[in-house]
């Protein structure tokens, strides 16, 4: 009986990430009662890290934490913030939710979608934005708000909308 | 635990504390509906179908995790309940589809039950139904999203019960779905458990879905055919052109004694009876050396003419007799009988997979040491050496580990090879492919640098038990048992089961399909008293093994062949050479490698087409329905009695019927026996004695059990479905020197999980998932 997590499991020893990450997933896996305890983080960091959490990734984790790569996958797809396709180098990730709504956030969407080009869950052409409706994001208070990776921008209108991308353009040419 | 009172409507009911509160309800009678909860399996309050009112806490609670506590008041019949319970239906039919004209589920959909009871006749909602398409996730398993209503009942017995865990949840919320392990496809071991325990039409098999509805069928349970298990299985028939048709197999009559529990061949591999390789006319071979079909009558005189001249002319050793290992007991020993009392040889065999003679011989004068199948469910401690439950005795690997998970059993293993139950195993060693004999002596003391410290932690802990079950597969055999069952019966506490391969391998040991054995074990010198039962022409000496047999053929010693439901020329690769000098008679449902070196060949029915009992490897007994029918075959045991009618024998003496024996009612008849038990009921109520046939497998059981030492089983708990476990004492055996190096002869079969000795060549679905789970290890080879 070959169980798919033996099968796809890379060889012991070796893994996909740096050295430093790789350290850090030794030391997360003791810090709990049990192993698998270590998983959201683990597939946090392991994002953080490739941009996105890919099959190898799943593997290795599944292998580090003794579970399946089928109990990965439940866990990882329950969460919208962990993606398994790769965005681009600046996720844009706009807040729809009541306050940013009621302040805007619509037409802060819109006006994204438009000068980007691109749609929910879509990345430019260049490879440089992707784009993303949220859900609250907790900066109420602010609103409307939006998250380009882990930055936070708030009480926004879409000429400093347009300034942020700019700037985040130019940040990349650099 | 003591016991708590507790009102439930009303009514003052009481119930052992810690009992869940939906369980301490149903058992008095009030039904609380649910969908998650299954007995058995881990809780989950997915459903919320099972919400009661209870004094004092705020919200309405979940039956099903709710434990009884005392003084607790509770209602589940009021208009908040009522109306709890429509609207979790309107949120569960939110985007269930409303297809049950066309689902496979419909009309046993628990969905549609509880719909029609507690109401969600409209719905609020106006938004589209989300739709998905169908997923085929193997050759047996289809998944339907929408109609999942995300109880995570599969989630779990696949997780808990099965130890495969080939399902999984993923995306939340509405959006969640069930997903199988290998990307698009299961990686698991098919036993379509999911699909059993489905409470609606999600999850579907191959083999039944759009075929037809379940009201159109006919529900037998019967036992399945395959391994040495024996468990039930519920064979759904319909009317076809030629008969009664197999259509669905599966365990909807959960009364066996594999309980919930039933594998990938239990459930689909009933096809081969639908195999339209089937054979369903006697064929003679012609001068020309061709096969051609002739009359019923004809071919039985022929054979029986054969048989005669055979032994009258050459003696009864001049013939060989094999018998099968999927026929019932019945026609096992009605052949062993005719053999030695109608033929006068004793050269009588079956394809022997472990030694039972040598267990039997081993407990000799030893009451109630065999195990029950059941005991591997319930024994505290079970020490299994040799052999793979998980692939060839799936029942039993169901059973330990239901016992680990609920009865928290220590299950020690010694085996060659790493086996999957090492998971749920205490602990588990693993010793050399040759060294089972040498390990059963370092059991009883003997030394051995062969085994280390492992093995001698291991033994110290079964010397500790005060009750174990020791299972051991055919690695161990002759001697080897006789140093295990010495060490076990130095034990306080010990029972003892053999692993023997098909239905009724133990059953053709038990009656006597040996040629040295009478049935029970009975050494041939010792004849038992069945002289006075088998007539003169019984020989007291020991007669031909299979092998044998075929030596002697090829020596021109042997007359006639006659096999029964058995294929050796496949397992010992003879040849047609081998038997130019011999009249092979073959009964047998396909043109085996055997039937194609036959001169007549007769078409029989297979053991889902005629009635009788099986025993299974551990000696538990049970009832064979008749459920469905093939025009143009016989049954083995009408062919046997219609041969030795046609040479001549005194067929009452052969068959004892209308001796004033109990007879059958109707039980055995199979679907077509309302008229028979309509019959039956108004002889018995006129106190008429029922008459019974030559054919009927109950004449045959009557002198099983005044005949078979250790069949002295209940027969009306037999009849009724319950299992009886039988227990050959083998007193006669104990002073018979020659058992000492007596040869076992036994092939161990080495099946898989998706194989079937001969019998799974003709199982279509069968082959497709070992092909297909062949493709996958390919894969996770690379």
């Amino acid at each position: 009986m070959s169980l798919t997590s033996i099968a796809e499991n890379p060889k012991p020893g070796s893994t996909i990430f740096s050295p430093e990450l790789a350290a850090r997933f030794d030391k997360l896996v003791t810090l709990y009662p049990r192993r698998r305890s270590a998983l959201i983080p683990m597939l946090l960091y392991a994002q953080d890290e490739i941009g996105y959490v890919s099959d190898a990734a799943i593997a290795e984790i599944g292998q580090r934490l003794d579970i399946t790569v089928l109990d990965v996958r439940n866990v990882l797809t329950y969460y919208s913030m962990l993606r398994t396709k790769p965005v681009g180098k600046y996720n844009v990730q706009v807040c729809t939710n009541i306050s940013c709504m009621l302040r805007g956030g619509q037409e802060i969407l819109a006006h994204c979608k438009d000068r980007l080009g691109i749609g929910h869950k879509e990345t430019t052409p260049d490879g440089l934005f992707s784009l993303e409706e949220v859900e609250c994001i907790g900066a109420c208070s602010w609103a409307p708000a939006v998250q380009v990776n882990y930055d936070f921008h708030e009480e926004l209108t879409p000429e400093s909308m347009d300034a942020l991308l700019d700037e985040y353009r130019s940040k990349a040419s650099q | 635990m003591a016991d708590v009172t507790l009102t439930v409507d009303g009514k003052t009911i009481t119930a052992p504390a810690g009992t869940l509160l939906l369980e301490a309800c149903r058992k008095v009678g009030i039904e609380i509906p649910a969908f998650c909860y299954y007995p058995g399996l881990s809780l989950q309050a997915a459903c919320r179908m099972c919400l009661v009112r209870i004094e004092k806490m705020p919200k309405l609670q979940t039956a099903c995790t709710t434990q009884v506590t005392e003084g607790m008041i509770v209602a589940t019949d009021t208009d908040e309940i009522h109306q709890a319970r429509k609207a979790m239906l309107e949120l569960v039919l939110a985007n269930h589809p409303l297809d049950c004209p066309v689902c496979d589920a419909g009309g046993e959909c628990e969905l549609q039950d509880m719909t029609f009871k507690y109401g969600a006749g409209g719905s609020q909602f106006v938004e589209i139904k989300n739709h998905r398409e169908e997923q085929q996730w193997s050759p047996v398993v289809f998944f339907d999203r929408p109609r999942c209503i995300l109880c995570y009942r599969c989630v779990r017995v696949c997780n808990e019960g099965m130890d495969v865990a080939a399902l999984g949840i993923q995306q939340r919320n509405s959006g969640s779905v069930i997903a199988p392990n290998d990307q698009t496809q299961l990686d698991c071991e098919q036993c379509g458990m999911c699909i059993d325990i489905c409470p609606v039409g999600a999850l579907t098999s191959d083999t039944y879905r759009y075929k037809t509805r379940p009201w159109e069928m006919t529900h037998v349970g019967t036992i399945c055919t395959h391994c040495g298990d024996g468990c039930k299985t519920t064979l759904g028939v319909r009317r076809s052109d030629d008969g009664m048709q197999i259509v669905r197999g599966d365990n909807r009559d959960k009364s066996g004694l594999n309980g919930e529990f039933l594998c990938v061949k239990g459930r689909y591999a009933f096809d081969f009876a639908n195999n339209e390789e089937r054979l369903t006319q006697p064929l003679v071979r012609q001068p020309n050396g061709e096969f051609a079909p002739v009359t019923w009558e004809d071919a039985i005189k022929i054979v029986a003419q054969k048989f005669r001249v055979a032994r009258d002319d050459r003696g009864g050793a001049s013939i060989g007799v094999i018998g099968s290992t999927r026929n019932t007991n019945e026609e096992a020993y009605l052949l062993q009988k005719v053999a030695r009392s109608a033929f006068g040889t004793n050269n009588i065999d079956h394809h022997r997979t472990t030694d039972y003679v040598a267990l039997t011989r081993a407990l000799a004068g030893k009451k109630h040491r065999m195990a029950s199948i059941a005991d591997a469910g319930s024994a505290p401690a079970i020490f299994v050496l040799g052999n793979d439950p998980t692939e060839q005795h799936p029942l039993l690997a169901w059973n330990l580990r239901t016992n680990v998970r609920h009865n928290s059993a220590r299950i020690y293993l010694a085996n060659h090879r790493d086996i999957k139950l090492q998971r749920q195993a205490k602990s588990s060693i693993q010793i050399p492919a040759d060294g089972y004999a040498a390990f059963a002596r370092f059991l009883g003391g003997e030394e051995n640098s062969v085994f280390g410290e492992d093995a001698k932690a291991l033994r110290d802990a079964l010397r500790n038990e005060p009750s174990l079950l020791i299972v051991f597969g055919s690695e161990l055999r002759g001697s080897a048992i006789d140093a295990l069952a010495e060490f076990g019966l130095s034990l306080p506490d010990t029972k003892f089961a053999c692993l023997g391969d098909y239905v009724n391998s133990r059953g053709a040991a038990d009656m006597g399909l040996y040629p040295d054995l009478l049935p029970g074990y009975v050494p041939i010198e010792q004849e038992g008293g069945l002289r006075a039962e088998y007539g003169g022409r019984m020989s007291q000496q020991a007669g031909l093994d299979v092998a044998q047999m075929f030596e002697a053929a090829a020596r021109n010693e042997l007359a006639v062949l006659y096999v029964v439901g058995d294929d050796p020329a496949e397992r010992l690769g003879v040849d047609a050479d081998a038997l130019r000098n011999t009249f092979v008679v073959v009964q047998d449902m396909f043109m085996t490698a055997t039937a194609k070196l036959a001169d007549v060949v007769l078409p029989t029915s297979n053991l889902y087409e005629k009635s009788g009992t099986v025993t299974n490897t551990f000696g538990d007994l049970q009832l064979v329905k008749k459920a469905a029918d093939r025009a143009g075959v016989r049954s083995d045991l009408e062919l046997i009695v219609r041969i030795a009618d046609t040479m001549g024998e005194d067929v009452h003496a052969l068959v004892p019927f209308g001796k004033g024996v109990r007879a059958d009612m109707g039980q055995s008849r199979g679907v077509q026996s309302g008229e028979a038990d309509r019959h039956g009921i108004w002889l018995a109520a006129h106190n008429l004695e029922p008459k019974l046939s030559p054919f009927d497998p109950n004449a045959v059981l009557d002198e099983i059990q005044r005949l078979v030492p250790g069949y002295n089983f209940d027969r009306m708990e037999l009849l009724a479905g319950t299992s009886q476990h039988v227990d050959a004492d083998g007193s006669g055996v104990m002073e018979i020197s020659r058992f000492a190096n007596r040869p076992d002869g036994a092939m161990p079969s080495a099946d898989t999980l998706f194989t079937s000795g001969t019998l799974g060549h003709y199982s279509e679905k069968l082959n497709e998932v070992e092909t297909f789970q062949a493709k996958k290890s390919m894969v996770a080879a690379d």
